[in-house]
Protein backbone atom coordinates (compact mmCIF):
# COMPACT_ATOMS: atom_id res chain seq x y z
CA UNK A 1 0.00 0.00 0.00
CA UNK A 2 2.85 2.39 0.61
CA UNK A 3 4.76 1.44 -2.57
CA UNK A 4 6.38 4.18 -4.68
CA UNK A 5 8.53 3.74 -7.28
CA UNK A 6 11.56 5.50 -8.22
CA UNK A 7 11.06 7.32 -11.74
CA UNK A 8 12.26 10.37 -14.06
CA UNK A 9 10.37 13.63 -14.40
CA UNK A 10 10.75 13.49 -18.74
CA UNK A 11 8.18 16.96 -19.22
CA UNK A 12 6.30 19.18 -17.03
CA UNK A 13 2.81 20.77 -17.92
CA UNK A 14 1.32 22.77 -14.95
CA UNK A 15 1.33 20.63 -12.33
CA UNK A 16 1.40 17.84 -14.10
CA UNK A 17 4.86 15.80 -14.98
CA UNK A 18 5.12 12.90 -17.38
CA UNK A 19 7.19 10.50 -15.91
CA UNK A 20 9.27 6.96 -17.04
CA UNK A 21 9.99 4.08 -15.71
CA UNK A 22 11.46 1.73 -17.01
CA UNK A 23 10.72 2.69 -20.60
CA UNK A 24 6.92 3.18 -19.26
CA UNK A 25 5.83 6.39 -19.07
CA UNK A 26 2.92 8.57 -17.48
CA UNK A 27 0.89 11.22 -16.08
CA UNK A 28 1.89 12.03 -12.38
CA UNK A 29 -0.05 15.10 -10.16
CA UNK A 30 2.86 17.24 -8.57
CA UNK A 31 0.86 18.61 -5.99
CA UNK A 32 2.34 17.38 -3.58
CA UNK A 33 5.88 17.84 -4.47
CA UNK A 34 5.65 21.02 -6.46
CA UNK A 35 9.65 21.43 -6.04
CA UNK A 36 10.17 18.30 -8.90
CA UNK A 37 12.06 19.53 -11.78
CA UNK A 38 13.14 18.24 -15.50
CA UNK A 39 15.05 15.15 -15.14
CA UNK A 40 14.85 14.60 -11.56
CA UNK A 41 13.74 11.44 -10.38
CA UNK A 42 10.98 11.32 -7.41
CA UNK A 43 9.13 8.94 -6.24
CA UNK A 44 5.52 8.24 -7.47
CA UNK A 45 3.21 6.72 -5.35
CA UNK A 46 -0.60 6.71 -6.13
CA UNK A 47 -0.38 8.76 -9.50
CA UNK A 48 1.44 11.75 -6.98
CA UNK A 49 4.86 12.34 -7.00
CA UNK A 50 5.57 12.35 -2.70
CA UNK A 51 9.29 13.19 -2.85
CA UNK A 52 12.20 14.06 -4.87
CA UNK A 53 14.97 11.94 -4.89
CA UNK A 54 18.26 12.73 -3.34
CA UNK A 55 20.74 11.94 -5.79
CA UNK A 56 23.53 12.42 -4.19
CA UNK A 57 22.41 10.61 -1.15
CA UNK A 58 21.58 7.74 -2.62
CA UNK A 59 25.40 7.46 -4.48
CA UNK A 60 26.83 8.61 -0.67
CA UNK A 61 24.83 5.57 1.13
CA UNK A 62 26.32 2.94 -1.88
CA UNK A 63 30.11 4.99 -1.61
CA UNK A 64 29.42 4.75 1.95
CA UNK A 65 28.89 1.20 2.56
CA UNK A 66 30.84 -0.23 -0.19
CA UNK A 67 34.17 1.92 1.50
CA UNK A 68 33.46 0.62 5.08
CA UNK A 69 33.21 -3.09 3.62
CA UNK A 70 36.34 -3.00 1.45
CA UNK A 71 38.06 -1.43 4.61
CA UNK A 72 36.78 -4.41 6.77
CA UNK A 73 38.23 -6.80 4.13
CA UNK A 74 41.50 -5.55 4.01
CA UNK B 1 15.94 0.87 -13.45
CA UNK B 2 18.14 3.35 -11.60
CA UNK B 3 17.84 3.53 -7.57
CA UNK B 4 16.40 0.00 -7.80
CA UNK B 5 18.80 -1.96 -9.59
CA UNK B 6 22.20 -1.07 -7.39
CA UNK B 7 20.29 -1.67 -4.08
CA UNK B 8 20.04 -5.33 -5.34
CA UNK B 9 23.33 -6.12 -5.93
CA UNK B 10 23.71 -9.87 -4.59
CA UNK B 11 27.16 -9.58 -4.15
CA UNK B 12 26.84 -6.33 -1.73
CA UNK B 13 23.74 -8.03 -0.12
CA UNK B 14 25.99 -10.76 0.71
CA UNK B 15 28.77 -9.02 2.08
CA UNK B 16 26.37 -6.74 4.51
CA UNK B 17 24.49 -10.67 5.33
CA UNK B 18 28.18 -11.41 6.58
CA UNK B 19 28.56 -8.16 8.66
CA UNK B 20 25.50 -8.36 10.46
CA UNK B 21 26.80 -12.16 11.57
CA UNK B 22 29.74 -10.85 12.85
CA UNK B 23 28.37 -7.79 14.58
CA UNK B 24 25.26 -9.59 15.87
CA UNK B 25 25.24 -11.55 18.91
CA UNK B 26 22.18 -10.67 21.21
CA UNK B 27 18.71 -11.72 20.82
CA UNK B 28 17.38 -8.90 18.32
CA UNK B 29 13.41 -8.92 17.91
CA UNK B 30 12.70 -6.40 15.02
CA UNK B 31 9.75 -5.40 14.09
CA UNK B 32 8.76 -4.52 10.18
CA UNK B 33 6.08 -1.78 10.94
CA UNK B 34 5.38 -1.55 7.09
CA UNK B 35 3.49 -4.12 4.97
CA UNK B 36 5.71 -2.86 2.41
CA UNK B 37 8.67 -4.32 4.28
CA UNK B 38 6.70 -7.37 4.94
CA UNK B 39 6.42 -8.04 1.56
CA UNK B 40 10.08 -7.55 0.66
CA UNK B 41 11.57 -8.97 3.22
CA UNK B 42 9.32 -12.39 2.20
CA UNK B 43 10.18 -11.90 -1.58
CA UNK B 44 13.88 -11.36 -1.53
CA UNK B 45 14.07 -14.48 1.00
CA UNK B 46 15.42 -12.00 4.18
CA UNK B 47 14.24 -13.92 6.72
CA UNK B 48 15.61 -16.98 5.98
CA UNK B 49 18.99 -15.99 5.70
CA UNK B 50 19.48 -13.72 9.13
CA UNK B 51 21.50 -15.24 11.93
CA UNK B 52 19.02 -17.46 14.21
CA UNK B 53 19.71 -14.75 16.91
CA UNK B 54 17.72 -12.08 14.61
CA UNK B 55 13.92 -12.53 14.64
CA UNK B 56 11.51 -10.05 12.13
CA UNK B 57 8.11 -9.62 13.42
CA UNK B 58 5.39 -7.79 11.50
CA UNK B 59 3.53 -4.86 12.21
CA UNK B 60 0.22 -2.90 11.86
CA UNK B 61 1.29 -1.66 8.71
CA UNK B 62 -0.82 -2.62 6.35
CA UNK B 63 -3.95 -0.07 6.18
CA UNK B 64 -6.05 -2.39 4.63
CA UNK B 65 -5.83 -4.92 7.78
CA UNK B 66 -5.88 -2.07 10.73
CA UNK B 67 -9.47 -0.77 9.04
CA UNK B 68 -12.33 -1.89 11.15
CA UNK B 69 -15.32 -3.81 10.03
CA UNK B 70 -17.22 -0.89 10.59
CA UNK B 71 -15.46 1.40 7.89
CA UNK B 72 -16.25 -1.94 5.53
CA UNK B 73 -19.81 -1.53 6.27
CA UNK B 74 -19.95 1.92 5.98
CA UNK B 75 -18.91 1.63 2.49
CA UNK B 76 -21.14 -1.44 1.98
CA UNK B 77 -24.10 0.44 3.17
CA UNK B 78 -22.91 3.30 0.65
CA UNK B 79 -22.56 1.10 -2.54
CA UNK B 80 -25.96 0.16 -1.84
CA UNK B 81 -27.44 3.78 -2.27
CA UNK B 82 -29.00 4.69 -5.62
CA UNK B 83 -27.11 6.89 -7.64
CA UNK B 84 -24.25 6.17 -5.88
CA UNK B 85 -20.34 5.61 -7.70
CA UNK B 86 -17.97 4.26 -4.89
CA UNK B 87 -14.60 4.37 -5.89
CA UNK B 88 -11.36 2.63 -3.92
CA UNK B 89 -8.14 0.90 -4.35
CA UNK B 90 -8.08 -2.33 -5.09
CA UNK B 91 -7.37 -3.90 -1.96
CA UNK B 92 -10.41 -3.54 -0.18
CA UNK B 93 -12.77 -5.39 -2.89
CA UNK B 94 -12.39 -8.50 -1.27
CA UNK B 95 -11.68 -7.59 2.41
CA UNK B 96 -15.16 -9.05 4.20
CA UNK B 97 -17.21 -6.98 6.58
CA UNK B 98 -19.78 -7.80 8.94
CA UNK B 99 -22.04 -9.80 6.15
CA UNK B 100 -20.75 -8.90 2.47
CA UNK B 101 -18.08 -7.47 0.79
CA UNK B 102 -16.98 -4.89 -2.11
CA UNK B 103 -16.64 -7.46 -4.78
CA UNK B 104 -19.68 -9.49 -3.85
CA UNK B 105 -21.49 -6.22 -4.31
CA UNK B 106 -20.20 -5.42 -6.86
CA UNK B 107 -21.14 -8.87 -8.20
CA UNK B 108 -24.77 -7.84 -7.34
CA UNK B 109 -24.74 -4.76 -9.09
CA UNK B 110 -23.29 -2.14 -7.63
CA UNK B 111 -21.27 0.57 -9.51
CA UNK B 112 -17.81 0.01 -7.43
CA UNK B 113 -14.40 1.08 -9.63
CA UNK B 114 -11.29 0.51 -8.37
CA UNK B 115 -9.31 3.97 -9.01
CA UNK B 116 -4.92 4.15 -9.21
CA UNK B 117 -4.86 7.47 -7.56
CA UNK B 118 -7.49 9.88 -5.95
CA UNK B 119 -7.24 11.99 -8.74
CA UNK B 120 -8.95 9.25 -10.52
CA UNK B 121 -12.30 9.38 -8.64
CA UNK B 122 -12.49 13.10 -9.01
CA UNK B 123 -12.41 12.73 -12.93
CA UNK B 124 -15.08 9.72 -12.17
CA UNK B 125 -16.66 12.80 -10.30
CA UNK B 126 -16.34 15.41 -13.51
CA UNK B 127 -17.65 12.97 -15.75
CA UNK B 128 -20.78 11.86 -14.12
CA UNK B 129 -22.45 14.87 -13.22
CA UNK B 130 -25.78 13.29 -12.12
CA UNK B 131 -24.18 10.11 -10.35
CA UNK B 132 -22.74 11.03 -6.26
CA UNK B 133 -19.16 9.86 -6.51
CA UNK B 134 -17.13 8.33 -2.80
CA UNK B 135 -13.71 7.81 -2.40
CA UNK B 136 -13.56 4.99 0.15
CA UNK B 137 -9.79 6.38 1.43
CA UNK B 138 -7.95 4.15 3.63
CA UNK B 139 -4.15 4.94 3.99
CA UNK B 140 -1.34 6.08 6.10
CA UNK B 141 0.44 9.34 5.89
CA UNK B 142 2.36 8.74 2.61
CA UNK B 143 -1.63 8.11 0.93
CA UNK B 144 -3.58 10.48 3.08
CA UNK B 145 -1.87 14.11 1.47
CA UNK B 146 -2.75 12.15 -2.07
CA UNK B 147 -6.58 12.21 -0.02
CA UNK B 148 -6.62 15.59 0.64
CA UNK B 149 -4.83 16.73 -2.79
CA UNK B 150 -8.16 15.18 -4.43
CA UNK B 151 -10.32 17.00 -1.98
CA UNK B 152 -8.54 20.31 -2.83
CA UNK B 153 -9.30 19.91 -6.75
CA UNK B 154 -13.00 19.04 -5.59
CA UNK B 155 -13.24 22.35 -4.39
CA UNK B 156 -11.31 24.23 -6.86
CA UNK B 157 -13.43 22.94 -9.89
CA UNK B 158 -16.54 23.47 -7.49
CA UNK B 159 -17.83 19.63 -7.51
CA UNK B 160 -20.89 19.10 -5.68
CA UNK B 161 -21.20 14.99 -6.35
CA UNK B 162 -17.93 14.17 -4.95
CA UNK B 163 -17.01 12.78 -0.97
CA UNK B 164 -15.11 10.70 0.77
CA UNK B 165 -15.30 7.53 3.23
CA UNK B 166 -12.25 8.44 4.98
CA UNK B 167 -10.00 5.85 7.58
CA UNK B 168 -6.92 6.80 7.01
CA UNK B 169 -4.16 6.01 9.89
CA UNK B 170 -1.44 8.27 11.45
CA UNK B 171 1.45 5.40 12.65
CA UNK B 172 3.87 6.86 15.01
CA UNK B 173 1.32 7.39 17.67
CA UNK B 174 0.28 3.33 16.86
CA UNK B 175 4.34 2.09 17.47
CA UNK B 176 3.56 4.14 20.91
CA UNK B 177 0.71 2.27 21.69
CA UNK B 178 1.89 -0.98 20.78
CA UNK B 179 5.07 -0.01 22.93
CA UNK B 180 2.58 0.81 26.04
CA UNK B 181 1.28 -2.67 25.59
CA UNK B 182 4.56 -4.19 25.87
CA UNK B 183 3.07 -7.31 24.41
CA UNK B 184 6.25 -8.18 22.16
CA UNK B 185 9.46 -7.63 23.56
CA UNK B 186 10.72 -5.73 20.30
CA UNK B 187 14.05 -4.80 20.48
CA UNK B 188 14.67 -2.48 17.34
CA UNK B 189 12.17 -0.99 14.90
CA UNK B 190 12.32 -1.16 10.80
CA UNK B 191 10.51 2.16 10.38
CA UNK B 192 8.74 2.47 6.98
CA UNK B 193 10.28 4.42 4.28
CA UNK B 194 7.37 5.98 2.07
CA UNK B 195 5.74 7.45 5.04
CA UNK B 196 8.64 8.82 6.78
CA UNK B 197 9.14 10.65 3.20
CA UNK B 198 6.29 12.45 4.25
CA UNK B 199 6.94 12.97 8.19
CA UNK B 200 10.36 12.57 8.54
CA UNK B 201 12.24 11.48 11.40
CA UNK B 202 11.03 13.52 14.06
CA UNK B 203 7.98 12.09 15.47
CA UNK B 204 9.67 8.79 15.80
CA UNK B 205 12.45 10.64 18.42
CA UNK B 206 10.36 9.36 21.33
CA UNK B 207 10.86 5.47 20.60
CA UNK B 208 14.61 6.24 21.58
CA UNK B 209 14.11 8.92 24.06
CA UNK B 210 11.40 7.34 26.10
CA UNK B 211 11.81 3.14 25.54
CA UNK B 212 15.20 3.23 24.41
CA UNK B 213 15.28 1.14 21.68
CA UNK B 214 16.86 1.90 18.63
CA UNK B 215 14.54 2.42 15.33
CA UNK B 216 15.87 3.13 11.55
CA UNK B 217 14.06 4.68 8.53
CA UNK B 218 14.72 2.02 5.81
CA UNK B 219 14.24 1.82 2.26
CA UNK B 220 12.73 -1.24 0.15
CA UNK B 221 15.23 -3.18 -1.61
CA UNK B 222 16.81 -5.97 -0.20
CA UNK B 223 20.50 -4.17 0.16
CA UNK B 224 18.57 -1.69 1.95
CA UNK B 225 16.73 -3.60 4.44
CA UNK B 226 20.06 -5.53 5.06
CA UNK B 227 21.94 -2.70 5.84
CA UNK B 228 19.31 -1.31 8.06
CA UNK B 229 19.05 -4.02 10.06
CA UNK B 230 23.12 -3.96 10.57
CA UNK B 231 22.69 -0.30 11.56
CA UNK B 232 19.91 -1.58 14.32
CA UNK B 233 21.98 -4.39 15.25
CA UNK B 234 24.65 -2.21 15.76
CA UNK B 235 23.16 0.07 18.29
CA UNK B 236 21.46 -3.43 19.92
CA UNK B 237 25.39 -4.50 20.26
CA UNK B 238 26.56 -1.14 21.52
CA UNK B 239 23.34 -0.86 24.03
CA UNK B 240 22.41 2.58 22.64
CA UNK B 241 19.16 3.29 21.21
CA UNK B 242 19.06 6.02 18.49
CA UNK B 243 16.78 6.89 15.42
CA UNK B 244 18.65 6.65 12.48
CA UNK B 245 17.67 7.44 8.81
CA UNK B 246 19.13 4.22 6.00
CA UNK B 247 16.69 5.83 3.44
CA UNK B 248 18.59 8.79 2.88
CA UNK B 249 17.96 9.22 -0.41
CA UNK B 250 13.66 9.27 -0.16
CA UNK B 251 13.26 10.54 3.20
CA UNK B 252 14.99 14.22 4.30
CA UNK B 253 15.40 14.61 7.73
CA UNK B 254 12.14 16.97 7.89
CA UNK B 255 10.18 14.53 5.27
CA UNK B 256 8.03 16.44 3.12
CA UNK B 257 6.74 19.59 4.70
CA UNK B 258 4.57 20.84 1.52
CA UNK B 259 2.64 17.46 1.54
CA UNK B 260 2.10 17.38 5.52
CA UNK B 261 0.60 21.26 5.09
CA UNK B 262 -1.87 19.49 2.20
CA UNK B 263 -2.81 16.71 4.75
CA UNK B 264 -3.27 18.57 7.56
CA UNK B 265 -4.76 21.88 5.78
CA UNK B 266 -8.26 19.12 4.92
CA UNK B 267 -7.58 16.85 7.74
CA UNK B 268 -7.56 17.35 11.87
CA UNK B 269 -5.80 14.10 14.22
CA UNK B 270 -8.73 12.06 15.25
CA UNK B 271 -9.14 8.73 17.32
CA UNK B 272 -8.80 6.06 15.52
CA UNK B 273 -10.03 2.04 16.01
CA UNK B 274 -7.24 -0.08 14.99
CA UNK B 275 -8.26 -3.74 14.15
CA UNK B 276 -6.70 -5.78 17.17
CA UNK B 277 -5.53 -2.72 18.94
CA UNK B 278 -8.64 -0.36 19.69
CA UNK B 279 -8.69 2.98 19.84
CA UNK B 280 -5.89 5.29 19.78
CA UNK B 281 -5.91 8.83 20.69
CA UNK B 282 -4.90 11.49 17.87
CA UNK B 283 -4.16 8.50 14.98
CA UNK B 284 -7.36 9.15 12.78
CA UNK B 285 -7.79 12.23 10.69
CA UNK B 286 -10.84 13.54 10.21
CA UNK B 287 -11.90 16.08 7.48
CA UNK B 288 -11.95 19.78 8.76
CA UNK B 289 -14.75 22.28 9.14
CA UNK B 290 -14.03 24.03 6.00
CA UNK B 291 -14.17 20.68 4.51
CA UNK B 292 -16.85 18.71 6.05
CA UNK B 293 -19.20 18.96 2.94
CA UNK B 294 -17.10 16.23 1.33
CA UNK B 295 -17.38 13.69 4.35
CA UNK B 296 -19.31 10.85 2.87
CA UNK B 297 -20.75 9.47 6.11
CA UNK B 298 -22.52 13.01 6.94
CA UNK B 299 -23.19 13.21 3.61
CA UNK B 300 -25.41 10.61 3.44
CA UNK B 301 -26.44 10.05 6.94
CA UNK B 302 -24.75 6.62 7.11
CA UNK B 303 -24.53 5.11 10.23
CA UNK B 304 -23.54 1.66 11.55
CA UNK B 305 -25.10 0.25 14.40
CA UNK B 306 -22.56 -3.26 14.80
CA UNK B 307 -19.95 -4.75 13.58
CA UNK B 308 -19.03 -8.26 13.57
CA UNK B 309 -15.33 -9.81 13.21
CA UNK B 310 -15.50 -13.32 12.69
CA UNK B 311 -15.17 -14.72 16.13
CA UNK B 312 -12.08 -17.41 14.73
CA UNK B 313 -10.24 -14.46 13.13
CA UNK B 314 -6.73 -13.86 14.97
CA UNK B 315 -5.71 -10.74 12.75
CA UNK B 316 -5.49 -8.48 15.54
CA UNK B 317 -2.83 -10.74 17.09
CA UNK B 318 -1.10 -11.28 14.43
CA UNK B 319 -0.93 -6.67 13.45
CA UNK B 320 0.50 -6.52 17.28
CA UNK B 321 3.17 -8.68 16.87
CA UNK B 322 1.69 -11.01 19.40
CA UNK B 323 1.76 -14.33 17.37
CA UNK B 324 2.00 -15.19 13.79
CA UNK B 325 -0.24 -16.46 11.37
CA UNK B 326 1.06 -20.30 11.84
CA UNK B 327 -0.53 -20.27 15.85
CA UNK B 328 -4.41 -19.08 14.16
CA UNK B 329 -6.55 -22.33 13.73
CA UNK B 330 -7.84 -20.50 10.27
CA UNK B 331 -4.82 -19.93 8.39
CA UNK B 332 -4.56 -22.07 5.39
CA UNK B 333 -7.41 -23.79 6.14
CA UNK B 334 -10.45 -21.86 5.98
CA UNK B 335 -8.97 -18.95 5.39
CA UNK B 336 -6.94 -19.19 2.42
CA UNK B 337 -6.39 -15.60 -0.69
CA UNK B 338 -8.87 -17.15 -3.01
CA UNK B 339 -11.29 -17.27 0.43
CA UNK B 340 -10.25 -14.81 2.69
CA UNK B 341 -11.76 -14.63 6.63
CA UNK B 342 -9.33 -11.78 7.68
CA UNK B 343 -8.01 -8.90 6.23
CA UNK B 344 -3.90 -9.99 6.70
CA UNK B 345 -4.68 -12.77 4.20
CA UNK B 346 -6.73 -10.22 1.38
CA UNK B 347 -4.43 -7.30 1.19
CA UNK B 348 -1.28 -8.88 -0.58
CA UNK B 349 0.49 -6.65 1.84
CA UNK B 350 -1.05 -8.26 4.34
CA UNK B 351 1.15 -10.85 6.94
CA UNK B 352 -1.11 -13.65 6.19
CA UNK B 353 -0.95 -13.44 2.88
CA UNK B 354 2.74 -12.67 2.64
CA UNK B 355 3.36 -15.74 4.93
CA UNK B 356 1.06 -18.29 2.41
CA UNK B 357 2.68 -16.78 -0.58
CA UNK B 358 5.94 -17.40 0.43
CA UNK B 359 4.99 -20.75 1.39
CA UNK B 360 5.15 -20.38 5.09
CA UNK B 361 2.57 -23.44 5.20
CA UNK B 362 3.14 -24.79 8.83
Amino acid sequence: MCLAIPAKIISIDDNIAEVEIAGVTRKVSLDLAPEAKLDDYVLVHAGFAIQVIDEEEALKTLELFKEILEHEVS
Amino acid sequence: MKFLKEYRDSKLAGEILEKIKKVSKKPAKLMEVCGTHTVSIFRHGIRDILPHNITLISGPGCPVCVTPNKHIDEAIELCRRPGVILTTFGDMMKVPGSESSLSAEKALGADIRIVYSTLDAVDIAVNNPEKEVVFFGIGFETTSPTIAAAVLRAEREGLTNFSVLGAQKLIPQAIRALLDNNETGINGFILPGHVSALIGIKPYEFIAREFSIPAVIIGFEPVDILQGILMLVKQIEEGTARVEIQYSRGVPQEGNPHAMKVLFKVFEPSDAVWRGIGTIPGTGLKLRKRYRKYDAVKKFGIEIRESREHPGCRCGEVLRGVITPLECGLYGKACLPEHPIGPCMVSVEGTCAAYYKYGKRS
